[in-house]
This record gives structure tokens, C-alpha cells and sequence, in this order.
């Protein structure tokens, strides 16, 4: 059969890609401590612990804290970034945008202990704030990526006309173009969000005590007995990025109706 | 001050104007925008060149020239979206100097249309009346009346970017409409459309603004475009006025060979001078013969080379298969090198024969088709006929 080579190679390399998150679910309900089959019998237990375990749910709502904010913060300094970039010109516009996507290439761990020697060189205490600090500093140049797309695919004389049709323009700004991007600051946010929910490396060092959701899985794999709570953990994940992802979808496509614009795909 | 950019009144027209008591009219009535000794700079470049122009209430007036003219920049700057360097805009006896585009007394009709695509028509229409203090009922009214007015009565709860090109167009219209503007500014607002739509439009917008009485300034690259539908024509080149004149003026009697190329097509045949007195000029022209030339039939600016040339359309002259009788002043003979039918209308490409036996340089002649009248073939050899009143001499 013609291209049966290439069909197995794509269903190999799904298997590839989704068995390990596939394997979560499973041994999340296994009532044995141990990852390995066989599996032994169905139980909600490492759910119930995983409820029942404060430094999780003290993780868990930390890292949801910084995520959202890390998300808001860069968002809002992208919309201004990637206005400023695609409708005005100034003086070293090159350099100034390139030294704010500079993040985006750079190694964490560089950016990490650069910021934690100077927050405490300049004496700051380490909390979620600093946390909150860093993944702004790192979402920044996705938020611009993508909202500079959606601010160039705009008509300039929209917002020329809404200015001469009377609006000011900061009205004209907020009828048009804010509306007309939307989509894709729904898209930022999404994006930073779940960049910042993950992030390891600037946690782990600017953290001080507090635990974040990777950092406390980190910390808590050295202890077989708890990994099945963790699974239960990931499995929670899972649902909840699936479900993010589609509220997302289901915004993107509206949006994409609403403008009547041609649908170039997007997340799903 | 560049001497280019100062234009006569029209010199005695060849025709009258179309329209000649709406010209009338128009001219006795006040003057809506006036431009003077208008200069803009984009960092060096210089891109309008000393504007001096006079656009009068209820005139359907027209920028045209090529891309980079400057047109659109002068379009934009009586809008308010660019400043200008030097110079005095007027609109309505107001200088518009400290006047940002928001509170100017001017609509623009974007190229793009610039439909806002997340509303709905009535929506789109009804966005300038924000701050209009009417009631919702009132507002609702206008905006039915405004859609009723460019054809789209009933489209109110479609969705903007739903729509098809000229419907687009006709919501823009509408849009700019509904404010009231006491000028109404369209950039290159059929350039979008496909032909058939295009003329339908042209003769739509004629009609709409006889209807509303607003001034109309339109740019456009489109000479056909720009004659079609305008009282007076600018035509521009390199951020100066070339030629400022009715439609048929700028056809049959353009200053300079530039406009004379740039409006339509023009033959040229280079010429010698031979003598010249108080009433005429004595040419010898190349295929064409010794021609004595009123001083009228001379261009105003002359040909922008040296050689003098000889201009004339191709619809001036007449070609006829040899030995066929014609009634022209002036006949040659000629051979046929190229014959291309357009349904209505054949062009020829001829080249006349020269007094010494040589043949001149090839001219483009065009001729109404008429039923049972046979046409002449290439390479056969033709009468061509024609006057020397519709000649214009660029020296």
C-alpha cells in the first residue's frame, strides 16, 4: 500500500508522544504503591490524599496565583510592546525589541541565578512575588510573538476611520482594535499562563520556602510512597489542560467567525 | 516657487464643459476647501510641491496621477491625518491648521473601506453618532435612511464582513454619510472592485452626491475613472499640479506631452517649425505634411523635451481602405501594420507615408465599427483622413 511506511511511522510516533500521559490515569486509580504492571485493583484513595495533603494544595494554589499573574502582567506589557512595535517608529526600535525577546533564547537557568543574585544583592525577599517577577520576565516575548501577529493582521484604516468618524484615539483603540484582537490576547494569556504553571527552573530558585506544583513533584519524587499521588496530581493536569485548550479553541474560532477572517487552524 | 505649478484657467476649451450650466453654477458658488502654497516633507522627501487649489461647494473634484504623485498625501493632509510643513489648508473658510481629523468637517471613504469586522452594518453605519445627542429611535431612523440612500435597505442586521465587495463600498459611503460632512473624501474607492461593479459604482456615486450636495474629493490612477465622474481634474505629478480643468478640457487640450501621455492616448509626431507670426505657427510635420497651427492649438507648457511634437488622439483621425472616397480636410495614405477589434471599436496601428517615400512612425488610430463597413486588413494599404484643428502642438 502506497505511503503505508509513513503511516506507520505517524501512529508510532503518537503512541510515542501520548502513551507516558496515557499511563497517568492508570496508575493514578491502581491501588498499588508500585508503578508497574500488573495493575492490582481500582481505587480513588491517592485522589483523596492528594486533597487531604496541605503542602500540595498550598502548591497547588501558589503556582495558580503566580500563573495568573505572570500571565496578566505579561500580557499587559505585550499589548503595549507589540503596539508600540508595529505602529510606531522610534529611535533603536531594532535593539529595544530585540533586547526584550532576548528571554526567549536565552537558558533559564541563566536568567534565573542572574535575577537571584541581583533580587538579593538589592535585598528583596525571595516569596511568589519574586516568582511572579521572573515568569513575567520569561512570558514576555511569547505574549509580543503572538500579539504582534494580531496587531499586524489589522487594517491601519480601521482605527484611521473610527479617528474620523470622531472617536479619540484612545476610544477608537478601545472600540476597534482591542475588540478586533482580542483573540489573540486570549491566546497570551492562555500561553503564559500554562508557561508559567510548568516552569521549574526560575521557580525553584526564586521561590525562597514556597512550594510551587513542579517544584513540590520535584521534591516529593524522591519518595516512592508518594508518587501515586502524583500521578493522581498529573491526572488532574491533564483534564484541566484539555479543558483549558478547548475553551480556548472555542473563543480562537469564534473570533475568527466573528471577523469573518479565513481560519488558519490554531491550537486544535 | 516652482513656475510648473501655477495653472492658467482653462484656455478656452476645445468644448464646452459637460454640463455646462452645472459648471456654472459651481462656479458661482463659494469656495468649500482651499489649498495654499501647501508643502509636506516626509524626512527629505518632498512630497507635495506647493499646492494651490480651490475645490468649490458641491463640486465632484478628483486628484489623478501616478503612484507616489502625492495625490493620496493630500488627501490625507485635508483629512487632518497628515500635518503639513508650510502652507494654509481652509476648509470652509476655517483654517485647518490646529484641527485634529476627529473634529474636521470631512468623512473619508478608505481604498480598503476599513469596515469595521466586528459589527454588524447598522452598527458599522451608526458609529460616528456615539456622541450625537439624538435619541436610539432617531439614530436607528438615520441609519436606515443613510442604508436606503446607497441601495443596502434591509442589511442593517448583516454582519459586516459578510459582505461583498461594492456592498462594503456602499456601507463605507453610508458611514461617512450619515455624519453629514461638509466634505466628503474618497481614496481610490473602486480600485478594489472588478469592472462591471466599478462602472455600476461610478455612475452610483455621480448620482449620490448630486443627490446629498456634499463636496466630493476623490483620488484616483484612473484617468477614465477620474473623467468619468468629475467636475474638475488635478492632475498631479511628482507632488505638483500638472494640469487643473474639466474632464474634457484635460483631454483635448492638455498643457503639457506628460498630461497629454498620462490622460488617455495621444500620438506624437515629432515636427520642424518652420515660421511663425501673430495668428498661426507653420509646421512641417513627420507623415503628416506643412500645417499652419493657431496659436490655440499650442500647449501651454510645451513638450517637456526639446523636439517639438505634434499631439493628437486616435479617435482624430479616420482610416479608410484605399480608393474609398472620405469627406476629412486632409487625406494621406498609409500602411496597415497592426488591426486589434474590440467589438465596438477596431485599433489601428498605421504608419504614414512621408513625402520623400519613407513611411513615418507608427500612430494608433481608432475607429467606431460600424455593420456592413469591412475592415481594412494589416499590410493593405489605407486613406487616412483628419483636421488639423485636432492637432496640438507641444514645443
Amino acid at each position: 500500500m502506497k505511503g503505508s511506511g509513513l503511516r506507520i511511522y505517524a501512529i508510532a510516533y503518537l503512541i510515542f508522544l501520548y502513551a507516558p500521559i496515557l499511563l497517568l490515569p492508570i496508575f493514578a486509580f491502581n491501588s498499588g504503591t508500585i508503578i508497574a504492571f500488573p495493575l492490582k485493583g481500582f481505587t480513588a484513595d491517592w485522589f483523596m490524599q492528594m486533597l487531604a495533603n496541605e503542602t500540595l494544595r498550598r502548591a497547588f494554589l501558589n503556582s495558580l496565583i503566580i500563573a495568573l499573574s505572570s500571565a496578566i502582567f505579561a500580557t499587559c506589557l505585550g499589548i503595549f510592546a507589540a503596539r508600540a512595535s508595529t505602529r510606531f517608529d522610534f529611535p533603536a526600535k531594532t535593539g529595544i525589541m530585540g533586547l526584550i525577546m532576548l528571554p526567549l533564547v536565552l537558558p533559564e537557568i541563566i536568567v534565573a541565578m542572574s535575577l537571584l543574585v541581583v533580587l538579593l544583592a538589592i535585598g528583596v525577599q525571595l516569596s511568589i512575588f519574586t516568582v511572579i517577577l521572573g515568569h513575567t520576565l520569561i512570558c514576555l516575548p511569547y505574549t509580543i510573538a503572538i500579539l504582534s501577529t494580531a496587531f499586524n493582521s489589522l487594517d491601519k484604516s480601521l482605527e484611521e476611520a473610527a479617528y474620523d468618524l470622531g472617536e479619540t484615539k484612545w476610544s477608537a483603540f478601545r472600540l476597534v482594535i482591542l475588540p478586533l484582537v482580542m483573540p489573540g490576547i486570549i491566546s497570551a494569556l492562555l500561553m503564559s499562563f500554562t508557561i508559567s504553571l510548568d516552569e521549574f527552573i526560575i521557580a525553584f530558585f526564586l521561590a525562597g520556602n514556597e512550594p510551587t506544583l513542579p517544584t513540590y513533584i520535584f521534591s516529593q519524587l524522591r519518595f516512592p510512597k508518594s508518587i501515586p499521588v502524583i500521578m493522581a496530581l498529573g491526572t488532574v493536569l491533564v483534564v484541566m489542560s484539555i479543558l483549558l485548550l478547548t475553551v480556548a479553541e472555542y473563543f480562537r474560532r469564534r473570533g475568527v467567525a466573528r471577523t469573518g477572517g479565513q481560519d488558519h487552524g490554531g491550537f486544535l | 516657487m516652482n513656475d510648473t505649478i501655477k495653472v492658467a484657467a482653462p484656455a478656452t476649451p476645445a468644448r464646452k464643459p459637460k454640463a455646462a450650466t452645472r459648471y456654472a453654477e459651481l462656479q458661482a458658488s463659494k469656495p468649500m476647501i482651499e489649498c495654499r502654497e501647501v508643502h509636506k516633507y516626509y524626512g527629505d522627501y518632498h512630497a507635495l510641491r506647493g499646492i494651490d487649489l480651490t475645490i468649490r461647494e458641491g463640486e465632484f473634484f478628483s486628484l489623478l496621477g501616478p503612484s507616489g504623485c502625492g495625490k493620496t498625501t493630500l488627501l490625507r493632509t485635508i483629512a487632518g491625518f497628515e500635518g503639513i510643513n508650510s502652507g494654509v489648508v481652509l476648509i470652509d473658510d476655517k483654517d485647518m491648521a490646529a484641527v485634529p481629523a476627529n473634529k474636521r468637517p470631512t468623512n473619508m471613504v478608505f481604498q480598503s473601506y476599513a469596515i469595521f469586522p466586528h459589527l454588524t452594518v447598522a452598527e458599522n453605519v451608526a458609529f460616528g453618532l456615539r456622541r450625537d445627542p439624538r435619541s436610539k429611535a432617531e439614530k436607528a431612523a438615520a441609519v436606515d435612511e443613510a442604508l436606503k440612500m446607497v441601495g443596502l435597505a434591509g442589511y442593517g442586521k448583516r454582519a459586516a464582513h459578510a459582505l461583498s465587495g461594492g456592498q462594503r463600498q456602499r456601507v463605507a459611503l453610508a458611514r461617512a454619510l450619515i455624519l453629514k460632512p461638509k466634505v466628503l473624501l474618497l481614496d481610490e474607492p473602486l480600485s478594489a472592485l472588478d469592472r462591471k461593479m466599478r462602472e455600476q459604482m461610478q455612475v452610483e456615486l455621480i448620482k449620490l452626491q448630486r443627490q446629498v450636495g456634499i463636496t466630493f474629493v476623490l483620488v484616483t490612477h484612473d484617468q477614465e475613472e477620474a473623467l468619468v465622474m468629475s467636475d474638475r481634474i488635478a492632475v498631479m505629478f511628482e507632488g505638483q499640479i500638472a494640469q487643473l480643468d474639466y474632464p474634457e478640457a484635460l483631454y483635448s487640450r492638455p498643457v503639457s506631452r506628460r498630461v497629454a501621455d498620462f490622460i488617455g492616448v495621444m500620438n506624437f509626431l515629432p515636427v520642424t517649425i518652420l515660421s511663425e507670426d501673430a495668428d498661426t505657427i507653420r509646421v512641417d510635420v513627420e507623415g503628416l505634411g506643412e500645417i499652419d497651427l493657431p496659436h490655440s492649438q499650442v500647449a501651454a507648457k510645451g513638450a517637456d523635451d526639446e523636439q517639438p511634437m505634434i499631439g493628437f488622439r486616435p479617435e482624430a483621425m479616420n482610416i479608410f481602405p484605399e480608393g474609398q472616397p472620405q469627406t476629412a480636410p486632409r487625406q494621406n495614405g498609409a500602411v496597415i501594420d497592426e488591426v486589434v477589434y474590440y467589438g465596438d471599436m477596431t485599433y489601428y496601428d498605421a504608419r504614414l507615408d512621408e513625402a520623400d517615400g519613407t513611411l513615418s512612425a507608427p500612430v494608433r488610430i481608432s475607429m467606431r465599427n460600424v455593420f456592413g463597413r469591412d475592415i481594412p486588413d494589416v499590410g493593405t494599404r489605407a486613406t487616412v483622413g483628419w483636421s488639423p484643428s485636432s492637432l496640438i502642438l507641444f514645443r
